[in-house]
């Protein structure tokens, strides 16, 4: 096992490739997939930040990624949802070239 | 730093970076589950077994497929491959992210006394359920509420309009009901 560093490390360059993804990718579903990397390496900090922590015996931290998962799933599964009917007005899943709110 | 942890490292960032620079979106998400699996084997390797199993299941298993199913209802949309799939703030971007990713390590190099991994705590099944069902019960229920809710949201969100309701947009719905 190696250091908190080095996860802590790991989980930064996860959530940077996420941003990165936020950042630059023009398909709102990698913007999603996006996200959903920058969760991950939230999670991982958890984890890591729980098993090198005083007492990891009292499991919240693994607890608190449990819950963080579940509601990671909710929103990936409404964002999908919003990208689907905003793609049904618009044709497009291109967030640059949607200007409009109204459908 | 074992070299299990390496070798862990690599196969999760290589996947998390061909799920941003691929130029396929099927390619971007089939890298996104190889990082999710990197994710949840530095899971088994912190002994959050049940997590690495749970991370398995939930992101490999419903959370790619799900974005899969998203694409194939939005294909022949977006950027063509004649276009560009990045946006033209490219380069700011990459620059953001490489900043904040600069930031982070400073902020990790600079703190002092991070602590040692004491030893192997008893996580079994049984445990976690004991933890849920009692002092943790109220979230779990609040939870059960918001997926219950998420479901039928999503439901409903994507479920095409009926035609009657909103003829303008009839013409533009015909093309998604043969997909």
């Amino acid at each position: 096992m190696a250091s908190l560093s080095g996860y802590l490390i790991l989980s930064a360059f996860l959530f940077c490739l996420g941003l990165a993804a936020v950042l630059i990718r023009r398909n709102a579903i990698l913007i999603l997939a996006g996200i959903e990397l920058m969760l991950n390496a939230a999670n991982l900090n958890f984890i890591a930040f729980w098993r090198f922590g005083p007492r990891p015996e009292s499991l919240d931290g693994l607890l608190f990624v449990l819950f963080s998962i579940a509601i990671a799933a909710a929103e990936a599964a409404v964002g999908l949802a919003l990208v689907i009917a905003v793609y049904r007005h618009h044709r497009t899943v291109d967030p640059g070239k949607i200007h409009e709110l109204k459908g | 730093m074992s070299a299990a942890f390496v070798f862990i490292a690599l196969i999760t960032l290589a996947g998390a970076g061909g799920a941003v620079f691929f130029r396929q979106i099927v390619h971007c998400v089939l890298c996104l589950a190889v990082a999710f699996v990197g994710v949840s084997m530095l899971y088994l390797q912190l002994d959050a077994q049940f997590l690495g199993f749970a991370q398995i299941l939930i992101y490999v298993g419903a959370v790619t497929i799900l974005i899969l199913f998203a694409i194939l209802l939005t294909r022949n949309s977006g950027p063509n491959l004649s276009e560009s799939p990045f946006s033209t703030g490219r380069g700011i971007g990459l620059l953001i992210s490489g900043a904040v990713f600069a930031c982070f390590v400073w902020a990790v190099r600079q703190s002092s006394m991070l602590p040692q991994a004491a030893a192997e705590p008893d996580v079994s099944v049984q445990k976690i359920g004991e933890r849920l069902m009692t002092e943790y019960v109220l979230p779990l229920e609040v939870i059960a509420l918001l997926l219950t809710v998420a479901m039928i949201g999503a439901v409903t969100i994507a479920m095409k309009e009926a035609p009657e309701a909103n003829p303008a947009n009839k013409s533009t719905d015909k093309p998604s009901s043969s997909s």
